[in-house]
């Protein structure tokens, strides 16, 4: 009754064509954005800010990222954390050695970094298929680690291996406060959300599609596998880089290269299919149910006013977040992307029946 | 209800439970001195992280049970688990930080340590980074609010230089030797590497490093590596399973135990204990003594444990890291004892004023003797420049059922770190647009 | 010349460690399309299991006997692995049957999650011993020839020959016992090995109680060698590049990529090694597998995959 479309009628191709051809959901957008823009920064407080909010728009980029990759293009990647790790400190060097380097620049930049690296180690998907792939990404995660830690030159060679940044600002407005760096973060995701949406509407996202679901029919019909493949991988890349460097700047401060370790590369992986593969919404939920997710189990004790020791409390967030994740893969394997679309559907009649 | 519809449910009750947290910043007048405790229990350095967390708690509870508090105050702690990963360390920090009564951090960990040094002159909460962190931050002129007490790396390197030199027969005989690092793949392993590099520089030993992948749970190539080397000396820099790993490896490869020498976070029970015979000869430095001896662990033992309240097994009590954890909390006590005795006795301290008192801290031998700590650590006194407060360590050697000590107290050489430390201190200064503190701030 | 066997010999001996996990993989690969992330974790709580069995039985029973009490701690890690293995396949497997492949990764990687919180709240993180009697000691054989001798670790050497047992107990069972049929009629092709009326479900818990018994030998042997920790889990980091290389689908493959993974490590390590600063070995054996895979695409011995439209 409520998300009903009778009476839109579009009468140009261009009207037809929108991203939210519905009003609801236009409206719904709309007012989701406000919200995040105005009402969060005024009534949450400053642990929520930035201990939730701020990662969870960080990790909901890489993931956004992630998708395409995997959800879009069907490609496996458990390297995640090596191109977040690569903008990370892409960015570093460029806003360190070159002084006056805008701040945005300098994530962007790093984001181009991951590209190119993005790029040379997705080369080998146009051989290698499947879990094959998914392992042989994990070379990328590995040579990263070690080449943060062993090439002095990528950490500005500082003695310890341990970089960090300070005195953020865009155009003399300092990116310190919570608040600030929650409106910082929003503003690239919002960007970002909306390029990926874009994309993956496009020809390219069709190519990616159809690569993802039959490849070899795929190169029948004519798209090129290299150029779908490789552009996946580029644009993915790209997003977890910057990504990566948001992670680093604006959460981190200051950070070592096992903060981008393989842990970090399965958290995405765990954000992207539980969210929902092939669906830039499912990239939110996901991200929200894994940032959100073991803080609550950490505080529950404390809430419940069950004092119990903390390495049972630890064992036991392990525990949940692990019968969790089976369980929702095992109630809805298609993630919460799939449980909100069958919720639209229902919504479009209720409360009627039929 | 189908499992999907459960399934949604839970969802949304958890982002919206989420959204409705409790802020934890109350606005009420803190009537405790609180202690956030970042600790590891679980992960592959909880062995390591279990007995040090341990100690810590257990000397709040004696404080509590024995004096009742500070001047009065009574004590409370909440810990917090680490997993030695630097962004749930970030993420404690933030929730505690915020604690009315929030006294200081001990971080547990180099890579929390780092990334907390840039946000505790905001916060205005002080660090204790007790043998470990940052070895540039003993100069408090630039590193206002972390204070690395009783050594760092670069003291712990340099001690172990000195020993191995004294069992040489003096620093000049160690021309021409070859000294291998087999160091934790980490800032924290990497850190003692200036301090050793100069003084291979000074004394013309050849310095080798091999680094080991964190954890360090595989080491057979790092040891195919020492044994194809042939130093004449292997230093141990590693934490949790790689410590006793490495002395299994040794064993495994042929190498002798007895020229093995670690840092003093990697000589404790748990790195020898299931090695056993097998660690026999192996030394490492101790910054404090161990066993059930001292008064202060006595008391523990009688006023925390004999009451069902100890933390940890009681045979874990007067271990190695068990006492260093008790002497970093002690010495956070005193912090706020001396904070006390200037700004108001019987109140509950702020971070600003804490810190103050951790840059005033004056123990000397009878203070300790009187806290029940004689023969445990040497006397320590901190100052505006100087946040370390002592330079001294002694060596200890596993006997295969024990540690002996087996060396005479050593002292770090300032003649050589001090310059070191102030240009590692100039270059971060710099490096973050701070400047030197005046004299006048301090005296604040 | 000494040096370089010394290394070769370690390599080897590494590599036939790998192959016992990658076998695990392997194992259960082959018989139900899983791709088994939690192979490693089973290797920790089987080694767990183990370690404080052994500790608690003299307690319980008021046995001295070693050997005894080591033979009895082996049958209880057993009985729980089977245990686990059931409660695996009961609860999760049989409810993911046609999911992809990647929904079943993730669902093992979850499982890998539940087990090490909940072998670390059964047992404790503190490292744990296993003593089944290995020598630590190293020998040097070929003195004569080479000044100082090649040195060879005992403990690797009976570790080798052990998993070398393991791999013909293995292939005897599934060529001549029909149990072994059924399994090998199951990898081949689910549906018509139900047509024929073989019981999958029971196959499947079979076929993971043997990667759990696998996991067991596995966990056992490294925790002989490093002590029983939770960072035992991330040795089965190391045996992916084995699986990859040798094939996801042959237990030949294994051995011979454990094999060639062992060794090439080794010797990167030592002899690459140092030009690059160190601690190359892991990202190289992953390098390695990667080169063959692209020669390859379906790892030395693996099925060919054939692409159909």
């Amino acid at each position: 009754m409520l998300y009903r479309e009778n009476g839109q009628f579009k009468s140009t191709y261009r009207a037809d064509q929108q991203i939210f051809p519905i009003r609801q959901d236009r409206i719904a957008i709309g007012v989701l954005l406000v919200a995040a823009v105005v009402l969060v920064p005024l009534l949450a407080s400053q642990y929520l800010l930035r201990a939730i909010c701020v990662p969870f728009l960080i990790l909901s980029l890489a993931a956004l990222g992630l998708n395409i990759l995997v959800g879009y293009c069907g490609q496996i990647s458990l390297g995640t954390g090596a191109f977040m790790a690569i903008g990370a400190y892409g960015a570093y060097n460029v806003y360190a050695r070159i002084s006056g380097m805008p701040l945005i620049a300098a994530l962007l930049l790093g984001g181009v970094c991951s590209t190119a690296v993005g790029v040379l180690f997705g080369m080998p998907s146009l051989r290698i298929k499947g879990l094959y792939l998914a392992v042989a990404t994990l070379a990328a995660q590995f040579f990263t680690d070690w080449a943060f830690l062993r090439i002095r030159w990528f950490t500005n060679n500082s003695t310890s291996g341990s970089v960090s940044v300070a005195g953020l600002n865009v155009l003399g407005v300092p990116i310190e406060s919570p608040v600030q760096k929650y409106l910082f973060c929003l503003g690239f995701v919002v960007v970002f959300g909306l390029l990926a949406k874009n994309l993956v509407r496009g020809a390219i996202g069709r190519e990616w599609m159809a690569i993802r679901d039959m490849d070899v029919a795929a190169a029948v019909i004519g798209i090129r596998p290299v150029y779908a493949k490789l552009s996946a991988f580029a644009v993915s890349s790209f997003i977890v880089g910057v990504a990566g460097a948001l992670w680093a700047f604006v959460h981190l401060g200051s950070w070592e290269p096992a903060a981008f370790n393989i842990d970090r590369s399965f958290q995405l992986l765990f954000m992207v299919i539980i969210g929902g593969l092939g669906s830039i919404m499912g990239s939110f939920f996901g991200a929200a149910f894994i940032v959100v997710l073991p803080i609550l189990l950490d505080s529950l004790p404390y809430w419940l006013g069950i004092p119990i020791d903390t390495a049972l409390a630890s064992n036991l967030t392990f525990m949940i977040f692990g019968a969790l994740i089976v369980f929702f893969l095992i109630v809805e394997p298609h993630g919460i992307a799939r449980l909100w679309s069958t919720g639209k559907e229902k919504l479009r009649l209720w409360p009627f029946p039929h | 209800m189908t499992l999907k519809t459960i399934a949604l449910i839970g969802h949304l009750t958890a982002l919206g439970l989420a959204l409705l947290a409790p802020a934890t910043d109350a606005s009420a007048q803190a009537k405790e001195q609180f202690f956030p405790l970042l600790a590891y229990r679980t992960g592959p350095y909880a062995p390591n992280g279990t007995p040090w967390a341990n100690g810590k708690q257990d000397y709040i509870k004696l404080i509590n049970a024995r004096d009742g508090g500070i001047n009065g105050v009574k004590l409370t702690f909440e810990e917090c688990e680490t997993g030695y990963a630097t962004d749930k360390g970030v993420e404690c920090y933030e929730r505690l930080k915020g604690h009315p009564g929030a006294a200081l951090f001990d971080p547990q960990a180099t890579g929390i340590t780092f990334a907390l040094t840039d946000k505790v002159p905001a916060d205005k909460i002080p660090l204790i980074t007790l043998g470990y962190g940052l070895s540039a931050s003993q100069d408090g002129n630039v590193f206002k609010w972390n204070f690395p007490l009783m050594g760092s790396y670069w003291t712990a390197a340099d001690m172990l230089i000195q020993h191995i030199g004294q069992k040489e027969g003096g620093l000049d005989k160690l021309k021409g030797k070859k000294i291998a690092l087999v160091y934790h793949d980490s800032p924290f392993g990497k850190e003692p590497m200036p301090l050793l590099e100069e003084r291979a520089k000074m004394h013309g030993f050849e310095l080798v490093k091999i680094p080991v992948t964190a954890p360090g749970v595989e080491q057979k190539s790092a040891w195919l590596q020492v044994r194809q080397q042939r130093p004449d000396y292997v230093l141990l820099w590693g934490w949790g399973v790689m410590n006793s790993t490495a002395l299994k490896e040794a064993q495994a490869t042929g190498y002798p135990r007895e020229k093995m020498f670690g840092v003093w976070w990697s000589g404790a029970e748990p790195d020898v204990k299931d090695v056993g015979e097998g660690a026999k000869g192996y030394s490492a430095l101790n910054l404090n003594t161990s066993g059930t001896g001292p008064r202060v662990i006595q008391d523990i033992l009688k006023l925390v444990h004999d009451k069902s309240q100890g933390t940890g097994p009681r045979d874990e009590v007067g271990s190695v890291l068990y006492t260093r954890g008790v002497i970093i909390q002690m010495l956070g006590v005193e912090a706020v004892r001396r904070a006390q005795e200037r700004f108001g006795k019987g109140k509950v301290m702020t971070g600003e004023q804490v810190r103050w008192g951790l840059e005033n801290l004056a123990l000397d031998q009878k203070k300790l003797d009187a806290l029940g700590f004689s023969g445990v650590m040497r006397p320590l006194s901190t100052s505006c420049a100087d946040h370390m407060g002592s330079t001294w360590a002694r060596v200890h050697t596993w006997d295969g059922a024990k540690w002996n000590f087996s060396s005479d107290w050593l002292q770090a050489d300032e003649q050589i770190i001090k310059p070191m430390v102030r240009q590692a201190a100039d270059k971060y200064a710099a490096d973050k647009k701070l400047t030197r503190r005046t004299p006048a701030d301090c005296q604040s | 010349m000494g040096f370089f066997l010394e290394t070769l010999f370690g390599g080897l001996m590494a590599g036939m460690l790998y192959s016992l996990i990658a076998l695990g993989f392997v194992l259960i690969y082959k018989a139900s399309g899983v791709f088994n992330f939690a192979q490693g974790a089973m290797v920790l709580f089987a080694a767990l299991a183990m370690a404080r069995l052994y500790e608690w039985i003299p307690k319980w029973l008021g046995l001295e006997n070693k050997i005894l009490i080591n033979l009895l701690a082996l049958g209880g890690a057993m009985l729980l692995m089977v245990v686990v293995a059931w409660l695996i396949e009961r609860l999760c497997l049989s409810k993911l049957v046609n999911q992809e492949h990647i929904t079943l990764l993730m669902a093992t990687l979850g499982i890998s999650y539940f087990l090490e919180g909940f072998g670390q709240t059964l047992f404790g993180s503190d490292i744990y011993k296993i003593d089944i009697g290995m020598p630590k000691d190293p020998i040097f054989v070929l003195q004569s020839v080479f000044q100082g001798g090649v040195l060879i670790n005992q403990e690797d050497l009976y570790a080798a020959a052990i998993a070398a047992l393991l791999v013909a107990l293995l292939a005897l069972f599934f060529q001549k016992t029909a149990t072994g049929r059924a399994l090998r009629a199951v990898a081949d092709d689910h549906q018509a090995a139900q047509s024929i009326g073989i019981p999958l479900g029971r196959i499947w818990i079979i076929v993971w109680s043997v990667a759990g018994f696998v996991a067991l030998v596995a966990g056992a042997i490294w925790g002989s060698k490093l002590g029983v920790q939770f960072s035992l889990s991330l040795v089965a980091l190391k045996a992916l590049p084995v699986v990859i290389l040798g094939g996801l689908t042959s237990v030949p493959g294994a051995i011979i990529g454990g094999l060639i993974i062992g060794v090439g490590e080794k010797l990167s390590e030592i002899y690459i090694g140092p030009m690059l600063g160190g601690g190359i070995e892991i990202w190289f054996a992953y390098v390695l597998a990667l080169m063959f895979l692209l020669v390859r695409p379906q790892g030395l011995f693996g099925e060919k995959i054939i692409d159909r439209v």
